[in-house]
């Protein structure tokens, strides 16, 4: 009985002195928490450093999102450049995981540390290409893939991407 | 009953001010509370409308006033609605008694004491009657626990004061408050003080001893079909409760108005109630809620014996003194 008065009475002055430590909770609209470059918010579709659209709708990101949320559908340029022809994400299953920027080969769909989307209409919830689509690098400043890898667009034939070696002609015996 | 300090009319425009005061301050209260508690747990509580967030009560109560008045159909339809204004109404009568200063009070009765602590026990008619009407097992259990623990904690709430009454030779609340003036009855009377202090929480049903709601359990115990007007009558009721019980605390045990001269009776009244309410509320923030096996084994094998042998020993005392 004695000790657990005792415990209590403890208890009761550990609680009064708390009456002189700081708040731990942030006073949120007014006092924003940092947010990490890598957070996982708001997806954004990227463009390279030429300002040309990086997707090149390869549907990877779409298989790997494990709600559905992503639908595209893959279109050809004159210049043999592949970009989706639209490209719609439903934010109100996305789960933020952040599967389609891990599967995207060329960088282009990126997650921002932005989750402020709230929407009175369900409907507003799905984003179109052209609310995903931003004109900067995102994360990846210097990378481009039709420079980087070996496909033929017009502009650049095969064997002039960077570190590319010029193709092996297979019909010839020459060294 | 004795001569009124005030006029006629006066006591009655002083009746309607005092509830108009508890009425508010209850309300002030369910804010107050709130931040103190937020204080406690490292943050700001409800700190938006207006200075300091105050504007809160507003809110809710124009939130709890807008929403539907509902009785389920399954309940007990007149004792439902009758149960929440009975703690209401009790716990204001009981702020007849209350001396806030040696003129100001509406009623100085020679059983004032009795009357709070009839006042206080009838508001378990009122978690009881809720818990019952509602016709429903969580109300039902709230109910029943509520009642056991009236009934255990009511005995040594009324034998923890007769120590004080022992001591001033009054039931009044005024006589009880001028046997003050040299030694305050905390000193002299420390386990009637301890006592009464648990059985207050108890009787105002707030935590720790909170069974009868025990929302992790209980989901909101006896109010669990309450909403809306009738639920706030239950809060305001308890709000009441707590303030009356500080009332209490403060004029029986730290001599009431008494206090040096420089400010007057009613404000060393109001300060030392105020200090209580904080410390009730520090109570909440800190001590868990026991288990309802343990709440009625402290009641009778720790309260009781204990209330008994402060009573035994200041009668003892009490009649040493008149021999000698």
């Amino acid at each position: 009985m004695l000790k657990s008065l005792l415990s209590q009475l403890q208890t009761i002055w550990t609680i009064l002195q708390h009456s002189f430590t700081p708040f731990e909770t942030v006073q949120y609209p007014e006092q924003r928490p940092y947010l990490a470059p890598r957070y996982r918010g708001r997806i954004v579709l990227t463009k390279d450093p030429d300002g040309e659209e990086r997707c090149v709708a390869c549907n990877l990101c779409a298989v790997a999102c494990p709600v559905d949320c992503i639908a595209l559908q893959q279109g050809v340029k004159e210049d043999g450049r592949w970009y989706p022809e639209f490209f719609r994400i439903n934010f109100s299953r996305c789960i933020m995981c952040g599967m389609c920027e891990e599967a995207c080969p060329t960088n282009a769909i990126q997650l921002t540390p932005d989750f402020e989307m709230c929407e009175y209409d369900r409907q507003n919830m799905v984003y179109e290409k052209e609310h995903l689509q931003i004109e900067g690098t995102g994360k990846y400043h210097t990378y481009n893939f039709y420079r980087t890898c070996g496909l033929q667009i017009a502009g650049k034939d095969k064997g002039e991407a960077r570190n590319e070696a010029a193709p092996i002609d297979v019909k010839s015996l020459l060294p | 009953m004795s001569e009124t300090g005030l006029s006629e009319m006066g006591t009655i425009g002083f009746g309607l001010l005092v509830l108009l005061a508890a009425v508010g301050g209850a309300a002030f209260l369910t804010w107050f509370e709130r931040r103190l508690l937020g204080i406690w747990q490292d943050r700001p509580g409800p700190n938006r409308l207006g200075p300091f967030g105050v504007f809160q009560v507003l809110a809710d109560m124009l939130k709890l006033l807008t929403k539907d008045d509902w009785v389920p159909p399954f309940a007990d339809k007149v004792v439902f609605v009758f149960a929440p204004a009975t703690i209401v109404v009790a716990m204001m009568l009981g702020f007849a008694v209350v001396p806030f200063s040696s003129e100001l009070y509406i009623l100085d009765v020679n059983i004032g004491l009795l009357f709070f602590l009839g006042m206080t026990s009838l508001a378990v008619y009122s978690v009881l009657l809720g818990g019952l009407a509602s016709n429903n097992k969580y109300a039902l259990l709230g109910g029943l626990r509520s009642a056991a623990q009236m009934v255990s904690y009511e005995v040594f709430m009324g034998l923890s004061l007769m120590g004080v009454v022992m001591l001033s030779g009054s039931f009044s609340l005024q006589d009880i408050v001028r046997a003050q003036q040299d030694l305050w009855f905390c000193f002299s009377q420390i386990l009637g003080l301890y006592v009464f202090i648990i059985a207050g929480i108890a009787e105002s049903h707030r935590l720790p001893f909170d069974l009868p709601e025990a929302e992790h359990e209980l989901t909101a115990g006896f109010h669990t079909e309450y909403g809306g007007m009738k639920f706030a009558m239950f809060m305001l009721g308890e709000y009441l409760g707590l303030i009356l019980i500080s009332c209490m605390i403060t004029t029986l045990f730290f001599g009431g108005w008494l206090g040096p001269d420089f400010l007057p009776g009613v404000v060393w009244f109001l300060l030392k109630t105020g200090f209580f309410i904080c410390f009730f509320i520090l109570l909440r923030a800190a001590i868990p809620r026991p288990r309802y096996d343990q709440l009625m084994s402290l009641g009778w094998k720790y309260m009781l014996p204990l209330t008994l042998i402060n009573l035994a020993g200041t009668g003892a005392i009490a009649l040493w003194m008149q021999g000698g």
